[in-house]
């Protein structure tokens, strides 16, 4: 995260700020589709899956 | 509008019910379904005599299997009914995807010209069967169509079947060297055989119904998420010929699929989805999606091509084309076998590369399957994500899975196939087409093994036909066979247009050695010797 985590970490609860549950779950959706995308690297984000998974 | 009008086949007493044959068949085939009646084609241009039982004297009742791809276009082609296929049917290369209202994303299946056949065709089972039963005709020296010809036993030996026959006559038994087992997904010689078929079978019912109507839908695939119509969760609007239209809707899995047959329960829906437009219901059929195979194809000589081998979920147009191309894949092979020009571990080949293409048609409508029917809120909820994203993002639109459409599969890295370097289509690939001459390089291969030679490389004497391209052979009228197969390269194509070896350079030991590993003995075709290997 180059330093930023924490700028990260409070960009991701101000996003969900306000949201009701059903709404959060949706953008927690979104959000993990894109950021898969971002990652440009298919092993590395099915590792991470694995590693949130166990 | 004129539907297709079902008419019985012709029966006939049974040459051993007559006393006039003594029941020795190289090969059998049972069930004279589009994969049975393909294959029995497929043997006759190879010149092999096959008998086909089938325990009924018609066609498929209901479209059944609609939606043909390329590839078995381009079989059914080389099978001399590709033309009329095309024809009758309605080819289409669009499909649409919805999220409720809105239109999500448009993709078009075949975006470039110069191929012979189109990406698929629309076209009811019944007509396939139809047009196969009647090219069969063509061989009558060699294609024996038994109608009420029903198999109630059979029993193995190491080199040939014994089969018992029921006929509206009485029974009578005959020996196959080789039993082609084409008997659908209720397979009874699968049955009788004891075989396991496992699998697994998806928690959901669909709905389907061929509508007659006047309607102006343009030829397009068009497949709802939470469509506004209808409380499911899919709905799937195809067009066939004859003013035909597909409708698949999703009931869920406590539907009862007897309840939802009755015209009372499905003409309700189909009217949220055409409005006040006149329609006639032609076929109404509830399913199950379930994807099963057997662990082998081949027990010993009997060997089980499409439904009977493996059954896979709809929405991908898998199953039929999976079938048919089981057949092109087997014929070639136990032609050769029966004409002694290939040893009968050949054979093994069909199950090495078919269990693999079964294995990749489920995996794929597996995973439609998941996309199509959500089982969970959260299943829902990504769903949902991806058709969300879909409209700004093109990575999320490769996500949207309302079924990926059956593309042949690639046999690269098996038996058969000899492993080469440099560039140019793999080995294992269905050979690609492009324009040559007047027509479709297509047109010039399968049947046997060709040299596809694309330029002026010298060719050692070899005893194959060899297919040149260019400098004094086919003229690649729009440059497309460089573009696609690439310049100055040679290819060994198989009898099923797939790819067997691909070479830079030819040399006789070369080619021998790759003609070798796909299975072929020195004497074919027999036709010049010189670079075979002495033995093989």
């Amino acid at each position: 995260m180059k330093g930023r985590a924490d700028e990260i970490y409070e960009a991701l609860l101000a996003a969900h700020r306000g949201l009701d549950d059903a709404a959060s779950a949706a953008l927690n959706a979104r959000l993990i589709l894109l950021l898969a995308n971002l990652a440009d690297n298919p092993e590395g984000v099915l590792a991470a899956i694995k590693a949130a998974a166990s | 509008m004129a539907r297709y009008a079902y008419a019985p086949f012709t029966y006939r007493t049974a040459p051993e019910l007559r006393g006039e044959a003594a029941g020795n068949y190289p090969v059998v085939i049972i069930g004279a379904g589009p994969v049975g009646l393909a294959a029995a084609i497929d043997f006759a241009l190879h010149g092999v005599k096959v008998v086909v039982l089938d325990d009924n004297d018609i066609v498929s009742v209901g479209s059944r299997a609609i939606s043909w791809a390329k590839r078995t276009l381009e079989i059914f082609d080389r099978l001399g009914v590709g033309q009329r296929m095309i024809e009758k049917g309605v080819t289409w290369k669009v499909g649409r995807l919805f999220h409720r209202e809105k239109e999500v994303y448009a993709f078009d299946l075949l975006p470039e010209s110069g191929h012979k056949m189109p990406a698929f065709i629309n076209l009811q089972q019944y007509y396939v069967e139809q047009f196969l039963v009647e090219r069969c005709a063509d061989f009558p020296e060699l294609i024996d169509l038994r109608w009420n010809n029903k198999m109630t036993a059979l029993q193995r030996r190491d080199d040939n079947v014994t089969l018992s026959v029921e006929t509206p006559d009485g029974s009578y038994s005959l020996t196959a060297d080789w039993v082609v087992a084409c008997d659908g997904a209720r397979s009874r010689t699968r049955d009788l055989l004891g075989l396991d078929f496992a699998g697994r079978v998806f928690e959901e019912r669909f709905l389907i119904a061929d509508v007659e109507m006047t309607a102006d839908f343009p030829s397009e695939r068009w497949f709802w998420f939470e469509p506004p119509f209808h409380t499911g969760e899919s709905a799937l609007l195809h067009k066939q010929p004859d003013h035909i239209y597909r409708i698949d809707l999703q009931l869920g899995w406590d539907a009862n699929p007897e309840l939802e047959r009755q015209p009372e329960r499905v003409i309700p829906r189909i009217k949220a989805i055409v409005g006040d437009r006149p329609f006639e219901l032609d076929w109404v059929s509830v399913y199950t999606f379930q994807c099963r195979r057997l662990e082998k194809f081949v027990h010993g000589r009997v060997i089980f091509a499409g439904d009977s081998a493996h059954i896979i979920s709809p929405f991908g147009g898998r199953g039929g084309n999976g079938g048919i191309q089981d057949a092109d894949n087997l014929v070639w092979k136990l032609a050769a076998v029966i004409k002694g020009e290939a040893e009968e571990a050949l054979i093994a080949s069909y199950n090495e590369e078919r269990v693999y293409a079964a294995d990749e048609n489920m995996l794929h409508s597996s995973r439609a399957t998941n996309f199509i029917t959500p089982k969970s809120e959260v299943e829902r909820e990504f769903r949902r994500a991806v058709l969300d994203l879909a409209a700004a993002h093109p990575f999320a639109r490769r996500m949207v899975n309302s079924g990926r459409l059956s593309t042949p599969c690639s046999l690269a890295g098996m038996s058969l196939q000899t492993p080469a370097d440099g560039t140019g289509v793999a080995p294992g690939t269905a050979c690609p087409d492009a324009p040559v001459e007047d027509g479709f390089l297509l047109s010039y291969l399968g049947g046997v093994f060709k040299l596809l030679v694309i330029g002026d490389m010298a060719v050692p004497a070899c005893g194959i036909e060899v297919v040149r391209v260019g400098a004094g052979g086919l003229a690649d009228r729009q440059g497309l066979v460089a573009a696609r197969l690439g310049t100055d390269v040679a290819y060994l194509v198989r009898p099923d247009q797939h790819i067997a070896a691909r070479f830079a350079a030819l040399r006789a030991d070369e080619i021998a050695a790759a003609m070798a590993r796909a299975g072929l003995r020195a004497a074919y075709p027999a036709k010049a010797a010189g670079c075979f290997p002495k033995t093989a």
